[in-house]
C-alpha cells in the first residue's frame, strides 16, 4: 500500500530555501497540509509563493529544506510523488496548437490512463470545469477563463491527492471566479489543496487555513478568524508592498 | 517506452497541424532537387548514381535541421508548458528523447519523400541501389546528429531564431573540421595527424563512407555518439532551469 493511504497528511515541509544567485526568493518555510484542508498561500507579488509551488511540484529542485508530498520526497522519489500531484501552473499554460480534448487526452495518457479508463477521466474532467462547448476548439483560440479552466481540467484529470493551484482564479470575470471558488472548496474535502492568491476574499470565501507569506517567509497562519478582521489590515500589517527590491538595498 | 511514445505522438502530431510542416517539406523537396538537378549537374554527369544527390545534403540540412528542431524545447519556454511536462510524472530523459524521436521521424518523412530521384535514375540507368541505400542511412544518422545539437540549442533559450542560430554555427564548425578547403588550408601549419583528428570530428569525414555504399560500424558510432552526448547536455541543461 501507498504510505499515502496510510497517513492523513499529505504534504511535509520542512526549512524549505530556494536562492536564484544572491535572491533569497524562498527563505526557510516549513508547514504541513493534511487531507480535508484547502490552504491559501497569501503573498504580495514577488513574495515566493510560485518559487514554493513549483518546489512542491518538483519543477524546481530546493536549495535547502525538503518536500515530502505522501511520503514521498520530490527530489529522492520525484515520480512517486509526481503521480499523486494535479498542477496547475501560473499563468495556466497548455500547448497553444492542441484542442482542447487533445490536450485533455494527452495529460490523461502522461497521467497512466488509455482506453475507457482515459475517455472516461477527459469526460469527468470536461464537465466538471465545464468545457463541452469548446471541446473540439484549439487552445490558442480560447478566452483566457476557458484556458485557465482547460488548465484547470488537466490538474484534475488522475483523481490527484494533493492539488497545486498557482492563482487559479487569476484573469477570470466574478462569475468564473466563483465557480472556481466553490470547485475548490469542493475538491478540498477529500483532497489535500494548496492555492496562491493575492486576492483576500478567496481566504474567506475557499480556505481552510491560511498561510501569510512575505519576502520568502511565513510572517502568519491560520484559520481566516485566527488571523484577525478586517483581514486587508492584517495582511497590510504583515507584508511590504514592494518586494521585487533586492535583499541587499533591503538591509 | 510507453511516455516515449505519448510524448512524440503529441509532438508529431504537432508538426503536421501547423503549415510549418508542409512549408517546410516544400522548401525541403525545392531544395534538394534544385541541389540535384541544378548546382549537382545530376543529368550532365553521365552516371546512374546519387553522388549529385547526397553529396549537399551536410549542406542542406545545415538551415533546415536547425529549421526543423528550433521550436522543440525553446518553444515549451516561450509557452510555459516545460513546467507542465516537468511535473508530470515522466522522466526528463524520456521527454528529451520522445521530442528527439518525434522531429527524427518528421526529417525521416521527408527524405523519404525524396524518392523520385531514385526513380528517376533507376529509369535513367542502372544505379546500385546498395549504395543508394547507404546513402539514405547515412543521409538520416547526419539528420539525426544535425538534430541533436539543435535539440541542445533548443532546450538553452525560449527564443528560436537564437536557438536556430547557434545550432547552424555549432553544426557548421562539425562540417568544417572535416571539410577539404578546410583541411588543405591547415596543411601549411599543422602535423597530418592533428588534422587527421580533427577531421574524426567532421561529419562529412563519417558521411563519405555511406555515399561510397559504405556501412561502417565506427561511423554509425560516431553519430550515434554525436546524438546521444547532445541529448545527454540537453538533460543536464534542462535540469539547470
Ligand atoms: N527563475 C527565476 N530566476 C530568478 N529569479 C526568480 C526566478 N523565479 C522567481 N524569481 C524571483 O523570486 C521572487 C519570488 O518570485 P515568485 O515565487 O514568482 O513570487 P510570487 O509567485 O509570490 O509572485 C521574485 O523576486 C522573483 O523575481
Ligand atoms: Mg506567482
Amino acid at each position: 500500500m501507498r504510505p499515502s493511504n496510510l497517513n492523513i497528511l499529505m504534504i511535509k515541509i520542512e526549512n524549505l530555501a530556494k536562492s536564484f544567485g544572491a535572491k533569497r526568493a524562498v527563505d526557510g518555510i516549513s508547514f504541513t497540509v493534511e487531507r480535508g484542508e484547502v490552504v491559501g498561500f497569501l503573498g504580495p507579488n514577488g513574495s515566493g509563493k510560485s518559487t514554493t509551488m513549483r518546489m512542491i511540484t518538483g519543477y524546481y529542485p530546493p536549495t535547502a529544506g525538503s518536500v515530502r508530498v505522501g511520503g514521498y520526497d520530490v527530489v529522492e522519489s520525484p515520480l512517486e510523488a509526481k503521480r499523486l500531484i494535479g498542477y496547475l501552473p501560473e499563468n495556466a499554460a497548455a500547448y497553444p496548437d492542441m484542442s482542447v480534448r487533445g490536450f485533455l487526452g494527452f495529460a490523461a495518457e502522461l497521467r497512466g490512463l488509455s482506453g475507457a479508463a482515459k475517455r472516461k477521466a477527459v469526460a469527468r474532467a470536461v464537465e466538471r470545469c465545464f468545457l463541452e462547448s469548446v471541446l473540439h476548439q484549439s487552445i490558442d483560440t480560447l478566452s483566457k477563463g476557458y484556458r485557465h479552466r482547460t488548465c484547470l481540467a488537466q490538474a484534475l484529470i488522475h483523481e490527484p491527492e494533493v492539488l497545486i493551484l498557482d492563482e487559479p482564479t487569476d484573469g477570470l470575470d466574478p462569475n468564473q471566479k466563483h465557480e472556481v471558488r466553490n470547485l475548490i472548496k469542493e475538491l478540498g474535502r477529500t483532497k489535500a489543496v494548496v492555492f496562491s492568491t493575492h486576492i483576500l476574499e478567496e481566504v474567506d470565501a475557499a480556505c481552510t487555513r491560511a498561510i501569510i507569506i512575505d519576502r520568502g517567509r511565513i510572517v502568519a497562519q491560520g484559520t481566516p478568524d485566527e488571523l484577525g478582521r478586517p483581514l486587508d489590515e492584517v495582511f497590510r500589517r504583515l507584508t511590504v508592498p514592494d518586494t521585487a527590491v533586492p535583499d541587499t538595498v533591503k538591509q | 517506452m510507453r511516455n516515449v511514445l505519448i510524448i512524440a505522438k503529441r509532438e508529431l502530431a504537432s508538426y503536421f497541424t501547423s503549415p510549418v510542416a508542409y512549408v517546410f517539406l516544400v522548401i525541403f523537396l525545392l531544395l534538394t532537387g534544385f541541389f540535384t538537378f541544378t548546382a549537382g549537374q545530376f543529368f550532365e554527369r553521365g552516371e546512374a548514381s546519387l553522388g549529385a544527390f547526397f553529396g549537399w545534403h551536410p549542406w542542406l540540412y545545415l538551415v533546415l535541421v536547425p529549421a526543423a528542431g528550433m521550436r522543440l524545447w525553446a518553444e515549451e519556454r516561450r509557452a510555459g508548458t516545460l513546467e507542465l511536462l516537468m511535473t508530470m510524472p515522466i522522466t526528463p530523459w524520456q521527454a528529451i528523447f520522445g521530442k528527439f524521436l518525434a522531429s527524427w521521424v518528421f526529417l525521416g518523412i521527408a527524405l523519404a519523400l525524396t524518392f523520385p530521384v531514385v526513380v528517376t535514375a533507376n529509369v535513367l540507368g542502372t544505379p546500385d541501389n546498395g549504395i543508394i541505400f547507404a546513402g539514405y542511412l547515412g543521409s538520416l544518422f547526419l539528420a539525426g546528429a544535425y538534430l541533436a545539437i539543435t535539440c541542445l540549442t533548443s532546450a538553452m533559450t525560449r527564443n528560436q531564431v537564437v536557438a536556430f542560430i547557434l545550432s547552424v554555427v555549432a553544426c557548421l564548425f562539425l562540417i568544417l573540421a572535416g571539410f577539404n578547403p578546410v583541411t588543405d588550408l591547415m596543411v601549411r601549419w599543422a602535423s597530418p595527424a592533428f588534422i587527421d583528428t580533427v577531421a574524426a570530428f567532421s561529419v562529412v569525414t563519417h558521411f563519405d563512407g555511406f555515399q561510397k555504399g559504405v556501412i561502417d560500424s565506427r561511423d554509425l558510432a560516431y553519430f550515434l555518439s554525436v546524438i546521444g552526448f547532445s541529448l545527454f547536455a540537453t538533460s543536464i541543461v534542462l535540469r539547470n532551469r
